[in-house]
């Protein structure tokens, strides 16, 4: 899964796991996932997040640093779960 | 099919606790986890072959716990209930206590709590539901003289079940804590007549509890049932506290 189709996916599965009150078409590829301005995630939904991920698209995050750099919005995450099956290993 | 992991699986009360849990739900799946000392999980197990199953875990070695979890989740796909019972106590007065006997206490009781819920809480989050029951003590809000390792132990074992329940709560996973007072197993028999009639004078119940009487609480907390009650302590002791 690649694209736009996988930038869905994302959202669908940020909604579902995370029981966000916004639907998949209300989160914008770049809308921020933590702070007061975007979603407004905390630190317990990071993990869920993360944990999801690993779940769902194989992207496996290891390194909190990295994850930092991963979870900051749809498209960031897209962008590392694309890397990560073009490489065939996890990126951290 | 529900998987349980309970440790400490050879003392009186993990195994009342197993007993229960296998003679209650006959979908249970329980893993005892022992160590060296292991004839009466052993015996508990044989009787129970599809459904129990020995685990060598030492509950103060991080590394132990990840194989034990992977053990677990290769056999049975999931993890549902995990009963962190194992622990020790070593009593005498802070004034003369050796640090290392302060260590082994806060190790066998904290630092394995710990291990155990870090092993576990990723799986369960993963499946989205899980059940965490740590057993801490009485002593843990009443201790007694010469306790202050197991007390304070036991004290972070409930404050750690608290916070970790805030943690884990949107991921189905509940956290709580039992708190035993007397509970008639082997640690008691360890005392002689005229303490046991000392200390039954000073349950309002006026006996000990049963090993089943605490079973039947980490049962009803491993239940769905149960859902809505995360970060609790609940005192089992005939009304000391």
């Amino acid at each position: 899964m690649e694209g736009e189709a996988l930038r869905q996916k994302i959202k669908e599965v940020m909604v579902e796991e995370l029981m966000l009150d916004y639907s998949a078409e209300e989160i914008g590829g770049k809308t921020a996932i933590f702070g007061a301005h975007g979603l407004g995630l905390d630190s317990v939904d990071a993990l869920q997040l993360v944990v999801a991920l690993e779940k769902h698209f194989g992207l496996k995050i290891g390194d909190s640093t990295v994850a930092k750099g991963i979870l900051e919005n749809v498209e960031t995450i897209a962008a590392a779960i694309e890397q990560s099956s073009q490489a065939g290993q996890p990126p951290a | 099919m529900r998987s349980i992991l309970i440790t400490g699986g050879n003392g009186g009360l993990g195994l009342a606790i197993s007993r229960y849990f296998l003679n209650h739900d006959p979908e249970a799946r329980v893993w005892l986890g022992v160590r060296a000392n292991r004839a009466n999980a052993a015996i508990l197990a044989a009787a129970h072959p599809d459904r129990c199953h020995l685990l060598d875990l030492d509950v103060t070695d991080p590394a132990a716990w990840t194989s034990a979890v992977e053990t677990i989740l290769a056999a049975d796909g999931r993890l549902d209930v995990l009963v962190n019972n194992a622990g020790m106590h070593r009593d005498g007065l802070l004034a003369t206590m050796p640090a290392e006997t302060w260590h082994q206490v806060i190790s066998s009781n904290l630092d394995s709590t710990f291990h155990g819920c870090r092993a576990v809480v990723t799986p369960m989050m993963r499946q989205r539901f899980g059940r965490i029951i740590n057993i801490a003590s009485l002593s843990a809000i009443m201790p007694p003289l010469g306790q202050t390792n197991y007390a304070a132990a036991k004290a972070g074992v409930v404050a750690l079940g608290r916070t970790l329940a805030k943690e884990t709560a949107r991921a189905g996973i509940t956290v709580n804590s039992i708190l035993p007072g007397y509970i008639d197993t082997d640690a008691l028999g360890e005392m002689d007549e005229e303490s046991r009639k000392q200390a039954q004078k000073t349950i309002p119940m006026r006996r000990f509890g049963k090993p089943d009487e605490v079973a039947a609480a980490v049962y009803f907390l491993a239940s769905t049932d149960a859902a809505y009650i995360t970060g609790s302590s609940l005192k089992i002791d005939g009304g000391i506290f």
